[in-house]
């Protein structure tokens, strides 16, 4: 019985459920693009070190885990390798260049890493091959710089530094291709570790005997089980040195907490509009319905079933509005360029679907129990 | 066979020194097949009587009795069941459903009872031909005029086979000639299926089509005419008034032949 007169009534009235399905899935739209966006942002900002094939980042003590101020020199590394548990120490470098387009067009910038051949820190490539030397010409670029520039293995990138004041051009070969990685809101390009350093600015290059300094170092562990004691153990026998898993390394990134808590606030706000325009509309509508209502408990409906009616009215039509937003939400940002930091994961999507699909009951909660209190008589007006 | 009773019903609104008594020790009963008109001034009682009569409101004392069962002692949800199964209802308005059509409003009561099968669809289709409806069974309220929302409102107060059949002005809001097709109809079907009607007007001419008036004053049952020529002349009294209507003062019945009752033309 419920579901025949809450059907009927949504079919029969199609217009005015459909402006509030309509609503509801502006809601969506809005909710998933926030959602998006934070995802988007937040991949920009950690992709790297979240893919990265080592459970432990170590950085130079006192940096905040910074990975631009971090400092670790081959001795720690010496060191780390010491340490037992631990199955692979790598060295990691970061800094940002230009990559010129072949085409001349604009410059884009890079996160340009070094990485050790062969070692935790190097992504793995689906197409091409790995690097195979520390100081070779080859380099591994992310689907960023694909997609932006459509090379392909074996083409040729050339790379702009400018090293004090003056510009320097460095040609390298595409060996292989590896799935996105950006860092730093930046598409990446990975070289050899001796290779990052000569072209790096203020690099080592033209100084061969100098210590090659690397900005942290990626440990793979013997029992990823372990990460706790392991971070402990490693403190303890590494001088200088401050240890992170993946998860607080990249929480640690600059504006990373910040800009996340900024759009968790937005959508959080924007749930709770959604509650109320929700719960308005139902409450009006349960306003106007107060004689109909009363008539149907006087004929014989429980209060059992002109409730459940609500229910599923309110579950149906925001459901519909929140399948019509995800529907357009996501034929939308499959659309959009790479460049945008737009990115709907399937549990994003799914986390945020299943809460906006909440919105429904929770606005119409209250327009329910004003139901369940509607009495015959006085909704009749045979009450004295 | 007795369907309706009612054995000392009270009725007390408030309490202490604002208690007010809408109902006071009433007694009627109603038998199956008999159309009883419940009549009186405002403030008489028998809106309460009828709302009690429906199992809407508990009696403060006495007993409400329909298919053997005394209504007042059940809970709210074991009430709302039975109104459902054992009584049928039409109002003075805001009677049907107004996203359904003519016909599922009356079919609602069937859905409700677990009887919506063939052969209550088919009873539907006939009790709608019968009230001249035929053509009218997928209009929604809306479309309809106030006449033909009433017959349908009398066809889902039947169409469940209840016990009792109960009408709160149902001529409300119809012009003189609806209002005596909707109460002639109303009157042939209580008596064709046997249920036992209880229609509470303040429009006598409507009396004509009951078996029994019985006239409330001051929360007690101050006159009952069962005499079918006494009930002629009281319906006939406002009739021959050219279509006029029997207006009463605030604690005065109308009842023709009173000489207190005000009776004037429009």
């Amino acid at each position: 019985m419920s579901f025949y007169l809450a059907i009927k009534e949504v079919w029969r009235n199609k217009g005015r459920f459909l402006l509030i399905a309509s609503v509801v899935a502006l809601i969506t739209t809005l909710v998933l693009f926030i959602a998006a966006l934070a995802e988007g942002l937040a991949a920009a900002n950690r992709e790297y070190i979240e893919k990265l094939n080592g459970e432990l980042l170590v950085f130079q003590e006192g940096t905040q885990l910074s990975t631009t101020a971090s400092r670790i020199g081959r001795g720690s590394i010496a060191e780390l390798r010491r340490v037992e548990g631990i199955e692979a120490v790598g060295q990691v470098g970061f800094s940002t260049l230009k990559l010129v387009p072949p085409d001349g067009g604009e410059d884009i910038n890079v996160s340009f890493i070094g990485v050790e051949p062969g070692m935790p820190g190097e992504p793995t490539v689906y197409d091409g091959q790995q690097l195979m030397r520390s100081s070779s010409n080859n380099v591994i670029v992310d689907e960023g710089v694909v997609a932006r520039l459509g090379v392909k293995v074996g083409d040729a990138i050339r790379l702009k530094v400018t090293q004090g004041t003056q510009e320097e051009f460095y040609d390298l070969t595409v060996a292989g291709l590896t799935d996105r990685r950006q860092y730093f809101f930046q598409p990446a390009v990975f070289a050899p570790i001796l290779t990052w350093d000569k072209i790096r600015p203020g690099g080592g290059a033209g100084n061969p005997s100098a210590d090659l300094v690397s900005n942290i170092a990626v440990v793979k562990l013997n029992d990823p089980a372990q990460l706790g004691t392991m971070k402990t153990t490693i403190e303890q026998n590494v001088k200088d040195v401050e240890v992170a898993d993946r998860q607080r390394a990249w929480e640690a990134i600059p504006g990373y907490a910040a800009q996340q808590s900024t759009l968790t606030t937005q959508q959080f706000f924007t749930f709770f509009i959604g509650v109320l325009v929700v719960g308005g509309f139902f409450q009006i509508q349960t306003l106007q319905k107060v004689a109909q209502i009363g008539m149907l408990k006087a004929i014989g409906l429980s209060n059992w079933t002109v409730g459940w009616t609500a229910i599923i009215q309110i579950v149906t039509v925001n459901a519909i509005g929140v399948a019509i937003g995800a529907v357009g939400t996501l034929a939308l940002t499959a659309n959009f360029p790479v460049t945008v930091p737009i990115l709907l994961t399937g549990t994003a999507a799914l986390t945020t679907v299943l809460a906006l699909l909440a919105i429904g009951p929770l606005g119409g909660i209250v327009s329910v129990f004003v139901l369940l209190r509607i009495e015959p008589l006085r909704a009749l007006g045979m009450a004295q | 066979m007795i369907a309706l009773e009612a054995i000392n019903v009270t009725k007390i609104y408030g309490a202490g020194a604002n208690a007010i008594t809408a109902v006071d020790d009433v007694s009627l009963s109603i038998k199956r097949g008999e159309f009883v008109g419940l009549v009186g001034p405002s403030g008489s009682g028998k809106t309460t009587m009828l709302a009690m009569l429906a199992g809407l409101l508990k009696p403060s004392q006495g007993q409400i009795v329909i298919a053997g069962k005394d209504i007042g002692r059940m809970s709210e949800g074991k009430r709302t069941k039975f109104r459902g199964r054992y009584i049928g209802f039409a109002f003075q308005a805001n009677n049907l459903v107004p996203f359904l059509t003519a016909q599922e409003n009356v079919e609602l009561l069937l859905r409700l009872n677990g009887k919506f099968n063939r052969q209550g669809r088919q009873r539907t289709l006939d009790l709608l031909e019968r009230l001249g409806l035929s053509d009218r069974l997928k209009n929604r309220p809306g479309q309809l005029s106030g006449g033909q929302q009433q017959r349908i409102a009398i066809a889902r107060a039947l169409i469940h086979e209840p016990e009792v059949v109960l009408a709160d002005e149902p001529t409300a809001s119809l012009d003189t000639e609806r209002a005596h097709q909707v109460v002639q109809t109303f009157a042939e079907l209580i008596h064709e299926q046997n249920r036992a009607g209880v229609m509470v007007t303040h429009d006598l001419r409507m009396c004509k089509y009951v078996d029994r008036v019985i006239q409330m004053m001051d929360g007690r049952i101050s006159r009952v005419i069962t005499d079918v020529r006494e009930i002629s002349r009281l319906a006939g009294a406002a009739d021959e008034l050219d279509g006029g209507y029997v207006v009463h003062t605030n604690d005065k019945p109308a009842l023709a032949g009173d000489p207190m009752v005000a009776v004037q033309g429009i």
